[in-house]
């Protein structure tokens, strides 16, 4: 008798756990979200493989410190602008790197935003240092506690911000005229450009878009952890974890990539192990690409 | 007369110790000389077969610690009761193996990604090397993890009552990377004149009608990933016995991008390219390491990397290569100043 209720509150102590790990998921997915739909319409809409999307990560998340810390000006005011700022990153690559090499085969950009990632991530180094930069929040320190569960209100913050602007992500794409010279321009470059499209602006716009989730991304998760000049790497490649996960160019997909990524990784850090977190979406990528190469949920003809 | 040429570099070569007396200069010939080799590797995959593998660094290291841990002796936990232990053996041994097992790595590795091309199959290629890195880093009971494999080995000669000496001078090392280099190059030269060669450079140019003709496509890819990863184990291999400690950064993914600068400034898909390329790109950042810091070296070599792809896209061989010809026949016939695709 004792030994079952033993065995009960043990069983009912792993639910507790596992609803953390899930709500914990959850919160941290809405970012992976985030970052992935900014990658994969970079690089359905242009065919670029983006190896800044990460600095761009981190740029956002050093922008949040410059203003919110640096600056000392308020936190959403800073937020705003370091998504801003992003944009116009994004815009500039564009304009200066990508633009000339319009046409050119996909290892050529690959090559020249390996180029562009290295200078951006020294660039980093040169300017902020290797000492991790840490950024205060406006955020109560006592975490709300539902019950089994507790979650800090800085990570609820993140996840609507998040939640708001994939939701903005999606009603730009399908809701505005831009939007509907992205997709048409998605399914059919040549001939959106006979129907009027200007296509050289509509790459610039997706291409500032996609950095602007990006620094988004990175400006909501600064605050959660720090800021180091390394942050980009990891960012990336998870990035290009969650894109695969989808499908490239696929933007639903990246979103729920996104989300099953970071079930992936919080389950797989709590009872596999730790150590191998950052692991499992490299696993993740080999594994899907080896039995369905193009992507869970593949549907490529079209975003959205 | 290009033999001759070549047999001449190889003569300046060996004669570099004997009258550079600065050792430090050596040590820097020294790990310029790993990574051509291993610019050699990438080569072959990037610029014969035109497939962008950016995991090269994954067989690297797979070399480095297979070598490292065979000259040190280990023990593997398989189950409670069996454990796999290994006393430590000579460092060429640990060569052997690292060149082995590297390539049976390249071999898993072409297998499974040369099913998709482009931006999948350099993704995949990253996220091999990176998990290695993982692997490395987190299997503390067999690669000590952050704290890395110290003490390792050096080379050593061992002919009974003729001479038996551990190599740990610059000299003797030197003398081994120019050694595996010039059997690299070799190797390389001879595999794309031959059948294999004219296969991969099908492959490159038009695959569709290269599998139309009946070229193996993917039994093809897969023996050129074996021998590039193997040579990239060798490199890997020097690299430990030479520096003698390594950790889990053998594995960053930025030492793969140093290969990739090589080999694409000097000319992919050319043999003297990564040699071209790996003594600017190995030399000339210690000689300017004394006035810039190395974020801003980083900086050079990312803007650079960005010029050669805009300026001068087959690299430096070729262009010279060009140059050359349209000087020779300048009074004859004209040469075309663009023949490259």
């Amino acid at each position: 008798m004792v030994a079952g209720k033993q065995e009960q509150s043990r069983g009912s102590g792993f639910l507790d756990q596992l609803l953390q790990h899930v709500v914990n998921a959850v919160m941290l997915g809405s970012t992976y979200a985030l970052l992935g739909i900014g990658l994969t319409m970079i690089f359905g809409i242009m065919g670029v493989v983006n190896f800044t999307h990460g600095e761009l990560y981190a740029f956002g998340a050093y922008m949040m410190f410059l203003f919110a810390m640096v600056l000392k000006l308020n936190f959403f005011v800073a937020l705003v602008f370091a998504v801003v700022l992003g944009v116009g990153l994004g815009a500039l690559i564009e304009l200066v790197l990508l633009r000339p090499l319009r046409g050119a085969d996909i290892d050529t950009t690959m090559l020249v935003m390996i180029g562009a990632w290295i200078i951006m991530q020294n660039t980093e180094q040169l300017v902020w240092t290797g000492v991790a930069k840490s950024i205060s929040t406006p955020f109560p320190e006592e975490p709300l506690v539902l019950g089994p569960v507790s979650i800090s209100w800085l990570r609820i913050f993140v996840f609507v911000a998040a939640g708001l602007l994939i939701v903005g992500a999606q009603l730009l794409i399908h809701r505005t005229k831009l939007g509907k010279a992205m997709r048409a321009t998605f399914q059919d470059r040549d001939t959106a450009a006979l129907m009027g499209v200007s296509i050289g602006r509509i790459y610039t716009a997706t291409f500032a878009l996609g950095s602007g989730l990006a620094a988004a991304a990175g400006a909501l998760l600064g605050p959660v952890f720090v800021a180091v000049p390394t942050m980009g790497d990891l960012a990336a490649l998870k990035a290009f974890a969650i894109v695969i996960l989808g499908g490239l160019g696929n933007f639903a997909g990246a979103a729920l990539g996104g989300f099953i990524l970071a079930f992936i990784e919080e389950m797989g850090a709590s009872y596999i192990s730790s150590g191998y977190r950052d692991a499992m979406g490299f696993l993740l990528i080999i594994v899907v690409l080896m039995i369905r190469p193009t992507g869970l949920f593949a549907r490529a003809e079209r975003i959205g | 007369m290009r033999r001759w040429l070549g047999w001449l570099w190889v003569a300046f070569l060996v004669s570099v110790p004997l009258w550079m007396t600065d050792l430090y200069y050596l040590h820097v010939l020294i790990i310029t000389g790993i990574f051509i080799i291993a610019s050699m590797s990438l080569n072959l995959l990037l610029g014969y077969t035109g497939q962008l593998n950016l995991g090269q660094v994954g067989f690297f290291g797979i070399g480095a610690y297979t070598s490292a841990l065979i000259s040190l002796g280990f023990e593997l936990k398989l189950t409670d009761n069996f454990a796999l232990a290994v006393d430590p053996h000579p460092a060429w041994l640990g060569f052997v193996f690292g060149v082995i097992l590297s390539g049976f790595a390249g071999w898993v590795v072409g297998r499974i990604s040369f099913k998709i091309r482009g931006a999948y199959f350099v993704i995949v290629t990253i996220s091999f090397a990176e998990v290695m890195r993982l692997v490395a880093l987190n299997w503390v009971s067999l690669t000590q993890g952050p704290m890395a494999l110290n003490n390792i080995p050096p080379f050593t000669v061992d002919i009974p009552g003729v001479w038996e000496a551990e190599l740990y001078g610059k000299v003797p090392n030197y003398y081994i990377v120019l050694a595996v280099g010039v059997v690299s190059y070799i190797v390389i030269r001879r595999l794309v004149r031959s059948r294999l060669g004219r296969a991969m450079i099908a492959l490159k140019e038009n695959e569709p009608l290269a599998t139309s003709v009946g070229i193996d496509v993917t039994r093809y890819l897969v023996l050129a990933a074996v021998v590039s990863a193997a040579m990239a184990g060798a490199a890997g291999s020097l690299y430990a016995h030479y520096v003698r400690i390594i950790d889990p950064d053998v594995f960053l993914f930025i030492y793969t991008v140093t290969m990739v600068i090589m080999v694409i400034t000097g000319g992919k898909g050319t043999l003297a390219g990564p040699i071209v390329g790996g003594l600017i790109f190995g030399v000339v950042p210690e000689l300017l390491r004394d006035t810039t810091r190395p974020e801003v070296q980083w900086i050079i070599y990312g803007g650079l990397m960005i010029a050669i792809v805009f300026f001068l896209p087959n690299g430096i061989v070729p262009a010279v290569h060009q140059w050359w010809r349209s000087r020779v026949s300048r009074a004859g016939v004209a040469v075309p100043l663009s023949e490259a695709p």
